[in-house]
């Protein structure tokens, strides 16, 4: 359990942090993760990796743990969550940092856009395990990253940003 | 250009297009990856977007990375509920599936190969026996008394059983290897494999204990056998 920890833990905590957007839930999120998987253990049936089985576990306990708390709570602290030092879109713009600008968009999505944006990028999963850690269909991981994008390339053209697409 | 930008967010994406993030993130498989380079190879604005997808996938990279790790409070959170945890017995009855499964899966895809190969041998070493058998055994269609002086007794049958074998070839050994040996030492396969461990007889004659002695020392020798003992 330590070897396995010491692998996933800091993804598992990303990807949980990127969806319940509060480090406090996180982490208590990833000890349920892993305190689960060592109780199910022997259900793992290895069909597909360990980190997409983790995943999928920690997406279901992150909208558990969304749905156990008060809306006036979750706005609180997505604004904080979206809230830092760095300027905002159009300072950044101004300043001429366009990547700045892109994570600042990138923060700006949905919560179902921002899931499938960091499965695909950042945890490199393919359209066969995002379907399976998202509970979808393939065509619908396909157009739902196609869907994000465009509503990415939105906010950063509202904030003067042009990339060239579409 | 407000419009051709409109335009093109309100067109249905093509499947291609649609796969261009995967291929940033190289998890596409090799059809789908070299499908999508040649359409980029072919299409300039394709390409355009390509450009933006390594971008965004660059930073969403850096985001993520920028998200720092957990403190160890989760971690002694864990183990504290582990360590509360009923114990658990551990799990004897795999079921019968997984353990074929599992063993399957610990042998080396050579292993496999030769070990598939010989066991085809072997059926048709075992069709070859049945033949033979039907076939001697088949009454003939007319059959005179005969007195033969020369006949062997069945009591000597013991004394002419070719000498046999337990041999273990090498992990890397191929099935031309296997056959070549079996024909130098005009040995057949008599047993399948137990433990990686075939039995084998050589010859159809008898030996003595010191010709015996000398081809296992042989045998051993060669480069493609692990292990030969004499067996009855």
């Amino acid at each position: 359990m330590q070897v396995l920890y010491g692998r996933h833990h800091v993804r598992v905590f990303r990807f949980g942090l990127r969806l319940v957007r509060s480090e406090q839930v996180a982490e208590d999120l990833i000890s349920e993760v892993f305190l689960d998987v060592w109780r199910q253990a022997g259900k793992f049936e290895g069909r597909s990796a360990v980190s997409t089985w983790l995943l999928a576990i920690t997406r279901f306990k992150a909208l558990t743990a969304l749905r156990r708390r008060t809306d006036a709570e979750l706005d609180d602290e997505a604004a904080n969550a979206i809230e830092d030092a760095s300027d905002d879109p159009e300072v950044a713009v101004q300043k001429k940092d366009t990547s700045n600008a892109l994570r600042k968009c990138l923060n700006g999505l949905t919560a179902e856009h921002r899931e499938i944006v960091d499965l695909v990028y950042y945890h490199e999963k393919s359209v066969e395990e995002v379907a399976e850690i998202v509970g979808i269909p393939e065509n619908t991981v396909k157009t739902r990253l196609f869907y994000a994008r465009k509503k990415l390339a939105e906010l950063l053209k509202a904030a003067g940003v042009e990339r060239g697409w579409p | 250009m407000m419009a051709t930008s409109k335009k093109i967010l309100e067109r249905e994406p093509s499947e291609i297009e649609m796969l261009l993030p995967w291929h940033a993130a190289g998890t596409l498989n090799a059809r789908d990856s070299r499908r999508v380079e040649e359409a980029l190879a072919g299409d300039p604005k394709l390409a355009r977007q390509y450009a933006v997808i390594r971008e965004e996938y660059a930073e969403t990279i850096h985001l993520n990375e920028s998200l720092g790790a957990p403190s160890t409070r989760a971690m002694q959170k864990l183990f504290m509920a582990i360590d509360a945890e009923p114990e658990r017995k551990p799990h004897v009855s795999l079921n019968v599936a997984a353990r074929f499964t599992g063993f399957f899966a610990r042998l080396s895809p050579r292993t496999l190969a030769w070990s598939a190969s010989l066991g085809a041998l072997a059926l048709l070493l075992q069709a070859g026996l049945i033949g033979a058998v039907l076939t001697n055994n088949r009454p003939a269609s007319f059959e005179t008394a005969s007195l033969s002086t020369d006949e062997t007794s069945d009591r000597d049958i013991g004394a002419i059983t070719p000498p046999r074998a337990l041999v273990r070839f090498a992990a890397d050994a191929r099935v031309a290897d296997i056959t070549v040996l079996l024909d130098k030492y005009q040995a057949t396969i008599i047993g399948g494999d137990k433990g990686g461990l075939f039995r084998l007889q050589f010859g159809n004659r008898a030996m003595t204990k010191d010709e015996v002695s000398a081809m296992l020392g042989r045998l051993q020798r060669e480069k493609i056998v692990s292990l030969a003992v004499a067996t009855p």
